[in-house]
């Protein structure tokens, strides 16, 4: 089962290296993941197929760490429908659930009718009339400019029907690149999840930092220093409209939308060390939540607004903090590891995701907020800024591999991770949009 | 402002600069100059006689003032992982620069502060104002005006160096001085 399971990587791997450059790494664990057959979708038109829709969504649903595609060259037969289907030898290999489809043009020029099924090859192999193995069955037409976010829609309804949970593999991120050979170096782009159909949305010679998404996912808030100084904008995707939120002496520096998107938590130095504030962005009115003579930083909110996440060195050594917005009253919530930073309270408010160092490395480590348990998922040495998508399924977080800073995701369980290659430069400070539809 | 142009103002403050510094410096130079005379023996073997001369040597405040010429050409400022401490290193660079501000008054500073690529970009960012603002302080204390002083950090976001090693670390965890 387990040499099975490696083989099964290294030939998606090698499948999917062809044009995504995808590059996926295991690590310890035991396999849970559950096996799923993605068929090469049937091009029933003349020419190149216009989008490898298998491939996306196989990688898609494998970066989750829930599924385990199996490979192309392992699978009995690649049926286009459900008509075709021998559900006895998808039974066979273990299979629970094969996607499939079939793509041809429309009679609209640059339109393409796409058509997906999801079976349950259990129910299939049972042969009842009363038990429908079709779980999902679609038909859409896509602009040829959509096939790609197309695909990643199939993976969403794909791992929705089949964990229970949204899916989140139609987001986006954002995040910093820095192209020493650009006249403006240091740029704020955006990009699907897994780093395909970036955008420049804006570009400096100054640095650029830390860009929060608004809940809407239609604004960016981020550090600029094109003032050769910090100071926080807020920047409207569709109208590329800015709008200077703070200009305060010192740090201006990390700031994090709220969950209702009327407030703004970031970092002030102005009364001498860095403190926390919320910040309200209608008003402009600021309060203080943190005072004492060392470092507060990274502020980040708690899914239901009422407590604010951040790093503090008030115990000697920087650990996470969480202060509550309705008593103020703050308590220490980490302990393990020499120095936590950066964290994160999960979608569903179980779990604190961080930065931790041990032994001088720092890794992305997730924390049970009830029994306090912390668990390492990345073993690299310099990996930070941890941004989790919207479902709660993965991470996306900066890392540095080949000599270059880069970006790399790892599923919630820690088991499977992918570096996402960039282009040109070095890529940092990821931030995964809300859900975006 | 450049190099050159601080430097030139510097020889023009140089008697003032050498008045002020004298008494901290003077007794190593007494000392090297006594190790001078001593090495001053005639020597003679044999058939050969060697005999030496005096070298021609700067005044102890035209040396001071060469000394510091070169620490004020100095513009970055060092520090230890995760510290903001100034190593005595570092003093006599900041003490020329001090120099400098003090006497010309109109002059305005920016310290940036910089940090390695350990630790977040936000705590970096920090770590990296508190560098620039122990530097403040320094310069402050030797009488610097707070108003000629202005303190930025880049944190992590301007290294110097762009390799990962822990040569590329030390290098980029420091404080620039820039005019």
């Amino acid at each position: 089962m387990f040499i099975r399971f490696i083989m099964t990587l290294v030939l998606v791997t090698a499948c999917s290296s062809a044009s995504a450059r995808l590059e996926i790494l295991i690590t310890e664990g035991i396999n849970s993941a559950r096996p799923i057959a993605v068929v090469p979708f049937k091009w029933l038109g003349q020419g190149k197929k216009p989008q490898n829709f298998s491939e996306i969504i196989a990688a898609d649903l494998q970066r989750s760490g829930k599924f385990n595609p199996l490979s192309i060259n392992n699978m009995p037969k690649t049926p286009s429908n459900s008509a075709e289907v021998d559900y006895a030898a998808w039974t066979k290999l273990g299979i629970e659930a094969i996607v499939m489809g079939e793509v041809k043009p429309d009679t609209k020029p640059g339109h393409y009718i796409v058509t997906f099924e999801l079976l349950d090859v259990l129910t299939g192999n049972v042969n009842m009339a009363d038990y429908n193995p079709i779980m999902d069955k679609r038909r859409n037409t896509v602009a040829t400019n959509q096939l790609r976010q197309y695909a990643h829609r199939i993976s969403d309804i794909v791992y929705e029907k089949l964990t229970g949970e949204r899916g989140a593999f139609l987001t986006r991120i954002a995040y910093i690149a820095v192209d020493r050979k650009s006249s403006h170096p240091y740029q704020l782009r955006i990009s699907d999840y897994d780093g395909e159909g970036e955008k420049l949305v804006l570009r400096s010679k100054q640095p650029i930092m830390s860009p929060s998404w608004s809940p809407d996912g239609r604004k960016l808030a981020y550090v600029s220093f094109e003032n050769r100084r910090s100071q926080i904008y807020i920047q409207d995707l569709y109208t590329q409209k800015r709008e200077l939120m703070t200009s305060f002496p010192k740090i201006n520096g990390s700031p994090t939308w709220s969950p209702d998107g009327t407030q703004l938590a970031l970092v002030l130095s102005k009364d001498g060390q860095p403190e926390i504030y919320t910040f309200n962005i209608l008003t402009k009115s600021l309060q203080r939540l943190t005072k004492n003579r060392v470092i507060d930083t990274e502020p980040s909110w708690a899914p239901d607004g009422n407590s604010i996440i951040f790093s503090s060195e008030r115990g000697g050594r920087a650990q996470i903090y969480q202060v509550s917005l309705t008593t103020g009253k703050t308590k220490r919530i980490t302990w393990e590891g020499e120095i936590n930073l950066g964290g994160t309270i999960t979608p569903d408010g179980d779990n604190l995701v961080l930065v931790s160092r041990h032994n001088g490395n720092y890794m992305i480590a997730v924390q049970d907020l009830d029994s306090g348990e912390l668990r390492t998922l990345t073993k690299t040495q310099l990996d930070e800024s941890p941004s989790i998508a919207p479902n709660g399924s993965m991470i996306i977080y900066s890392t540095v591999y080949q000599g270059k800073q880069g970006l790399a995701l790892v599923s919630m369980d820690g088991r499977f991770k992918a570096n996402i290659p960039s282009n040109n430069g070095d890529v940092k400070s990821p931030a995964w949009s809300p859900f975006l539809q | 402002m450049n190099r050159s142009i601080i430097s030139k103002s510097l020889l023009i403050a140089l008697p003032m600069l050498a008045l002020g510094a004298c008494s901290s410096n003077s007794d190593v130079d007494a000392e090297s100059a006594e190790k001078n005379a001593t090495q001053a023996v005639e020597q003679v073997v044999d058939d050969v006689q060697t005999n030496t001369i005096e070298a021609i040597e700067l005044t102890a405040e035209e040396q001071l003032a060469q000394l510091y010429t070169d620490a004020i050409l100095k513009t970055t400022i060092r520090f230890e992982f995760d510290k903001s401490l100034i190593m005595p290193d570092y003093a006599m660079i900041l003490d020329a620069h001090a120099k400098y501000l003090v006497n010309n008054t109109d002059k305005t500073i920016t310290i940036e502060g910089h940090a390695d690529e350990l630790g977040t970009p936000e705590y970096n960012i920090a770590l990296g104002e508190r560098r620039a603002l122990a530097v403040s302080t320094y310069l402050e204390n030797m009488g610097v005006a707070a108003s000629q002083i202005t303190v930025v950090s880049y944190g992590e976001e301007k290294p110097v160096n762009l390799g990962h090693t822990k040569m590329a670390r030390i290098e980029n965890r420091r404080a620039e001085l820039v005019y």
